[in-house]
């Protein structure tokens, strides 16, 4: 039975059973239901995640936090297989260091990381995402909306096919720059089940041209879209971004070292969501919500996320 | 959930091809006509949310009538079934027999894969080009589009034809005569032969009524045998089945060849009061065409076979999963089940022994991915056919969520054959790793192409012979389809076993038999299981989606001279490791034994 202590609001879970496992050779105790991810962060043993967030369900389809796990025959994804007794996890195996190098490398190929924070990681795996060639034409505008599922034109080699595309801008709030987009689904669950339910957004596609998109890829403000912005906040590589931000880093006037956050709690509601507001030069240039806040879990609405322009207009 | 739907409006068409899969509407709530009194009661919630496994089948309703899925088609169906247009988008946009774009009313899939490659199929196409133009050009009343291997390798050509508002057909062989006929509209009637050129013939087990017994007829089939090993069971009860076939020790048949047994136990015993049975007719595997062998010759045992194992694992309801480019196989299905409906054996009261169990068709829409069994539950489920992180495996979480037995239709029609003959003779007649008869697929440059039934630990060379010897001189034999290897070509003494190819790095896959003689362009051979690979990719995970592309891209600067090995192996090796799924993990193997065997070398 879950209980709550009041004062603090935080819940009290019966004690639970532990298991233990070894990393990397020694043994470590977690909680059953823990992951290896768990395991390995408890271990003090960095893992690069993705895909992979904390609020919400795991997919599991990056595949860069891969593990190895005595007798299993492929490499096992750390951020969602349950830890169980008795498993030995190799993180830095031949195997988990090629397979992780590689999976970067295929990502470094074929999306714009320069915002996923993925630099040391590469680094540490001697990832070379330039191995397989040049980068191939970007696509024109709505040309990846247009792909026929199991069809793709001849290919000579001569480049490395990317997602690159134009970004696309068709409101004042927020931005998608898919030519960054690792298709982690983050976007997909926040909008859906996991935070927002509003399901303006979805895969759509197969394989290679598998895209996150919108029914017939109809511009936001035609879609089911509320502007909560919940996506950009789970997004891990900047594909997302609200428009005060994509213009300031156009103009190149963004510098997140100047900037502060405060935080404080959103006036519109009554609800209480905590915010956290980025501010550079004096002035409010993005709000996000703490992850770990009990109320948001990092998600906002359209109000709390939006509309704080109004703090600074006065002398404008 | 409040759905944010759509403006555009269905045409009358539309909503009568979706009606005509889903029923007409109950009210304005679900897309009907509104009346007052859907002013006083709500109808949508959980009641509507339960039918979202009618999406594919509906999108299909579209499909098949009007020709592609329009946007005022797809948001009446998401109003129909409570479905977010985006979400609905999201299936209808993985398969490659749907289309959100407007296409011509025919259009015609030609098979340019392996399989038919090693046949010959390449000159087909090639004049094809010449009369029709070029694949994809949408102008005009119809167009014509490449395809993955259509099931029907042992013809060496194959066209499937979509037509709006007629049924769909398939011709093969395919001379590019007959498919520019088929694009001007004039669609042949006849279906292709079966290929089994062993029909008729004694001492046969799976086939023994292939081609004998008229599919049509149930009389026929109970009198050939049909449904005695059903009444058995029912006589037996369902722990002696269960039994029988864990005695039998019979591996699966659809590549991963586990136990069946062990899988119909785990089923049996979890406590769960619905399981489901799903046999696996998704056959995509390149070079494969034994189940629909089985399915046109005598589809009424692969029903038997699901009740009884419906009977054995406890489980009212089965699914039959069977590709959307088997049109003649599902109508006979369809026939096998309505007839078997008639006489008590399907339905309330199976046999009248109280057991109640029913199968329903549900057809697939052109993704060798939605095989794989996890894609193939999300699939039937009204989602986009991408493969579950395993475990939990299906008898714990399977089809909606419940515990679930998934088996090959081959598989499937060993099921009577042990109960007749029981369980430890059917282990006795195989070599203990490999238990009974095998059915394989002979196709590329054989003299008699065509699925053949032979005991487990028939050779290579033995199989060659029977089906009448190497058309040319023999070059290189790909052994379990796109996902399979080549073997050594100094190995043809090797018995056909489980166990024997694993022994020597290769695997028995689908029972694909692709035969290459020294006319073969190798080069290309290998470049188009690669493709097939990165066409056929849900996209979910980086390591395939990715790299099935770079793999391709390798080739192809590989054939203009530069040494790609090292990126291929590294490649071949993310895939295996890291991948979600069989698809990815394998993507690579046929790549990689072409140079371990130096294939690619003339
Ligand atoms: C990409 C992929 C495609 C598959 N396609 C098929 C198929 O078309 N038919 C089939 O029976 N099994 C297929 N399988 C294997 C199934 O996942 C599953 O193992 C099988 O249906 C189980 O039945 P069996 O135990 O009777 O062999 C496929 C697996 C993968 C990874
Ligand atoms: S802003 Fe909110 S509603 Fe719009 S796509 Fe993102 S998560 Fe969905
Ligand atoms: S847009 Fe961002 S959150 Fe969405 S799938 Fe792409 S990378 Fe992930
Ligand atoms: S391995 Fe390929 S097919 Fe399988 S889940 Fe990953 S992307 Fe999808
Ligand atoms: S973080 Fe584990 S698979 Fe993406
Ligand atoms: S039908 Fe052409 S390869 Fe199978």
């Amino acid at each position: 039975m879950t209980t709550f202590d009041t004062t603090t609001w935080t819940r009290i879970e019966p004690p639970a059973r532990k298991v233990k496992v070894s990393i990397d050779g020694e043994d470590v105790i977690v909680t059953e239901g823990a992951t290896v991810l768990d395991a390995c962060r408890q271990a003090g043993v960095d893992t690069p995640t993705l895909c992979y967030g904390d609020t919400l369900t795991p997919v599991n389809a990056c595949r860069v936090c891969v593990v190895e796990v005595e007798g299993s025959r492929a490499l096992v994804p750390a951020c969602s297989r349950e830890a169980e007794g008795g498993m030995e996890i190799s993180t830095d195996s031949n195997r988990v260091r090629k397979s992780r190098q590689l999976v970067l490398e295929l990502l470094g190929s074929s999306v714009n990381l320069k915002l996923a924070g993925m630099k040391h990681w590469m680094d540490r795996y001697d990832a070379d995402a330039g191995r397989f060639g040049p980068p191939g034409e970007p696509a024109g505008a709505g040309e990846r909306d247009q792909a026929q599922p199991g069809h793709h034109h001849d290919v000579d080699g001569a480049t490395a096919a990317t997602v690159t595309e134009p970004p696309r801008i068709d409101n004042a709030l927020y931005m998608r720059d898919y030519a960054k987009c690792i298709l982690c689904y983050k976007c997909v669950e926040a909008c859906g089940e996991d935070a927002q339910n509003t399901f303006a957004i979805a895969v759509a596609g197969r394989g290679f041209e598998a895209r996150i998109s919108t029914e017939f890829a109809v511009e936001l403000p035609d879609s089911a879209c509320v502007f909560c912005g919940n996506c950009i906040g789970v997004c891990p590589t900047g594909a997302l971004m609200p428009m005060t931000e994509w213009t300031m880093r156009q103009a190149g006037t963004w510098n997140e070292e100047e900037q502060t956050i405060t935080r404080t709690v959103c006036s519109f509601c009554g609800v209480g969501c905590n915010l956290e507001l980025h501010v550079q030069d004096n002035k409010v240039v993005k709000a996000t919500s703490p992850e770990d806040h009990s109320v948001t879990s990092g998600h906002l609405c359209i109000k709390g996320r939006f509309g704080w322009e109004h703090i600074q207009s006065v002398d404008d | 959930m409040d759905i944010k739907f759509m403006h555009a409006e269905a045409t009358d068409a539309e909503k009568s091809a979706v009606d005509a899969v889903l029923g007409a509407p109950d009210s304005g709530w679900d897309g009907g006509d509104h009346s007052r009194a859907d002013d006083r009661i709500a109808r949508l919630g959980h009641d509507a949310r339960s039918r979202r496994d009618e999406l594919l089948p509906a999108l299909h309703g579209l499909q098949d009538r009007i020709g592609w899925i329009s946007e005022g088609g797809l948001n009446y169906i998401c109003r129909r079934l409570t479905i977010p247009p985006a979400e609905a988008y999201g299936v209808a946009t993985f398969y490659a027999l749907l289309s959100v774009q407007e296409r011509p009313p025919i259009v015609v899939h030609v098979c340019d894969d392996t399989a038919c490659r090693a046949a010959g199929v390449m000159e087909i196409i090639e004049d094809l080009e010449s009369i029709a133009g070029a694949s994809g050009n949408a102008d005009g009343d119809s167009m014509w589009l490449t395809s993955p291997c259509l099931g029907q390798c042992d013809k060496g050509s194959a066209a499937f034809i979509q037509s709006a508002g007629a049924p769909n057909r398939v011709i093969a062989p395919s001379p590019a005569t007959d498919i520019v006929s088929a694009l001007a509209g004039e669609i042949p009637s006849t279906a292709p032969s079966l290929g089994a050129p062993q029909a008729g013939s004694a001492g046969l087990q799976l086939l023994r009524r292939v081609g004998v017994v008229d599919p049509w007829d149930l009389e026929d089939y109970r009198f050939h045998g049909g449904y005695a090993a059903l009444r058995m069971a029912v006589h037996m009860g369902p722990a002696a089945v269960l039994r029988e076939i864990k005695d039998a020790e019979v591996r699966g048949r659809g590549g991963a060849a586990f136990p069946a047994g062990i899988k119909w136990q785990g089923a049996a015993s979890h406590p769960s009061r619905t399981k489901y049975i799903v046999c696996n007719a998704d056959e995509s595997e390149t070079g494969t065409f034994k189940d629909r062998v089985l399915m046109e010759g005598d589809p009424y045992a692969v029903i038997e076979a699901m009740t009884i194992a419906g009977y054995a694992v406890g489980a009212e309801k089965g699914y039959l999963y069977i590709r959307g480019e088997y049109p003649v196989a599902e109508e006979l299905l369809a026939n096998a089940i309505t007839k078997a409906r008639a006489k008590g054996l399907l339905g309330s009261d199976v046999l009248g022994s109280g057991f109640a169990f029913d199968v329903e068709i549900r057809r697939g829409a052109g993704a060798y991915i939605c095989g794989e069994e996890t894609a193939l539950f999300n699939s039937i489920e009204g989602y986009r056919g991408e493969p579950r992180s395993k475990p939990p495996f299906p008898t714990d979480v399977g089809l909606f969520g419940e515990p679930t037995v998934v088996n090959n239709v081959e598989t499937l029609a060993n099921v009577p054959l042990i109960l007749m003959g029981g369980g430890p003779g059917f282990a006795a007649s195989g070599t203990g790793g490999s238990n009974g008869t095998k059915l394989f697929c002979l196709a590329g440059a054989v003299e008699k192409p065509g699925v053949y039934e032979v005991p487990f630990g028939t050779t290579i060379r033995e199989l060659l012979d029977l089906a009448g010897g190497v058309r040319g001189e023999l070059h290189a034999i790909l052994v379990g389809g796109a996902a399979g290897r080549f073997l050594p070509i100094s190995r043809l003494d090797t018995p056909l076993t489980f166990e024997h190819l694993r022994d020597i790095k290769g695997t028995l896959g689908s029972g694909a038999i692709m035969v290459f003689n020294t006319e073969a362009d190798m080069g290309a051979a290998v470049r188009r299981v690669a493709a097939f690979f990165r066409d056929e990719s849900c996209g979910q995970c980086v390591p395939c989606r990715v790299g099935t592309v770079r793999q391709e891209e390798a080739l192809a600067r590989m054939e203009a001279g530069s040494d790609e090995r090292a990126v291929l192996d590294d490649l071949a090796m993310v895939l295996r490791d890291a991948s979600i799924c069989g698809l990815g993990q394998l993507a690579a193997e046929a790549v990689q034994s072409a140079f371990e065997l130096g294939v690619l070398e003339s």
